[in-house]
């Protein structure tokens, strides 16, 4: 068996996750292993038939719980290395191989590709943006780490990474800038490679609206909050 | 504090105490479940027959009225009673989360399986 998957999380993504499957087979052999969060469509049928390998959740539970399905099926099934993406195609198939292999030489545990590394043109709204500078700015105030895309969901992990996130620790929300405090608070090495990144085909986003959005950044800032206090893991 | 308010806290207090036994005795609520309630019911009724601790809690807590008293309580032991199902409900919740990740995970390596 391959020692490398790539988990993607897919809600209600028919549409779009067999030209994603397909342009993932353009550059990788590994497995691939689709979480249908319990869609209404057909994203579990369609994934399987593209050739990937479905787990599927009897009803919706969150980004954050899916990604931890795939996390546990990855450890249960003695995988080494896992890459997420997003089931949307906004990631960019071509990068697997570079994200992969700077996990695979050793120098890091957990890679996250960075749409504002490099020569990259992601444009993002303003509320969005400032949310992230906000985070950057905590990430770098608590580790000292300089990270400049704390929300791609667009990573590689070594198996002690996500064999990690495998506990109850993990937040089934959204992990964000909690998430990477807390993986520097468990000792694990954390780089950044660029990426490109489109924008979402039918410009459907996580988090829209002022309030959903404030609402969020509370949520995230709670998270840290009670990162921080909690002994290290 | 008039008899009319005590004969109706007595009788609220003892209400509380049939209905949670009845409950247990019918299964309809678990016994660990029960603890808080018929404790409030009990705090209630020796406030009441009791009328000087009353008093002095009220003085205590620079209340007015016992009455007062009375109700501060009950809102606290409701407090701890939504905490004490917010508490229980966190811990539902992961238990649900970890079990249909477990039950998703051997339907997906069942052999032949169906995508639906």
């Amino acid at each position: 068996m391959n020692n490398k998957c790539i988990i993607i999380p897919a809600y209600n993504e028919e549409k779009n996750i067999s030209s994603v499957i397909a342009g993932i087979r353009k550059y990788s052999e590994d497995d691939i292993i689709v979480v249908d969060d319990g869609s209404d469509d057909f994203t579990g049928a369609v994934a399987q038939n593209a050739g990937a390998f479905v787990i599927r959740h009897p009803f919706n539970l969150g980004y954050g719980v899916a990604l931890q399905t795939g996390y546990k099926y990855a450890a249960e099934k003695h995988y080494d290395f896992v890459l997420q993406m997003d089931g949307d195609g906004q990631h960019k198939p071509e990068f697997i191989p570079a994200l992969f292999r700077e996990v695979e030489s050793g120098d890091c545990d957990i890679v996250i590709g960075s749409r504002f590394l490099g020569e990259s043109r992601y444009k993002s709204g303003l509320l969005k943006s400032l949310g992230i500078k906000l985070f950057r700015l905590t990430i770098r105030l608590v580790t000292g780490e300089k990270i400049t895309d704390p929300t791609s969901g667009y990573q590689c992990l070594h198996r002690k990474v996500f064999e990690y996130f495998t506990g109850d620790y993990f937040p089934s929300d959204y992990p964000d800038a909690n998430v990477i405090i807390m993986l520097h608070r468990a000792g694990f090495r954390i780089r950044e490679i660029p990426v490109e990144m489109l924008p979402n085909p039918e410009a459907r986003v996580m988090h829209h609206g002022v309030f959903t959005i404030s609402f969020y950044l509370f949520k995230v800032f709670l998270s840290i909050f009670i990162t921080l206090i909690r002994k290290k893991q | 504090m008039l008899v009319q308010q005590k004969i109706f806290a007595v009788f609220a207090s003892i209400l509380i105490f049939i209905v949670i036994i009845t409950l247990v005795k019918n299964r309809k609520l678990k016994e660990e479940y029960s603890w808080l309630w018929l404790l409030t019911g009990a705090v209630i009724m020796i406030l009441v027959l009791w009328y000087d601790i009353l008093l002095m809690l009220t003085h205590l807590i620079g209340a007015v009225l016992p009455t007062t008293t009375l109700f501060i309580f009950a809102i606290l032991f409701l407090i701890c009673i939504a905490l004490d199902f917010a508490i229980k409900i966190s811990r539902l919740t992961d238990q649900v989360k970890n079990l249909t990740q477990k039950v998703s995970i051997m339907e997906a390596d069942k052999p032949n399986k169906r995508v639906v």
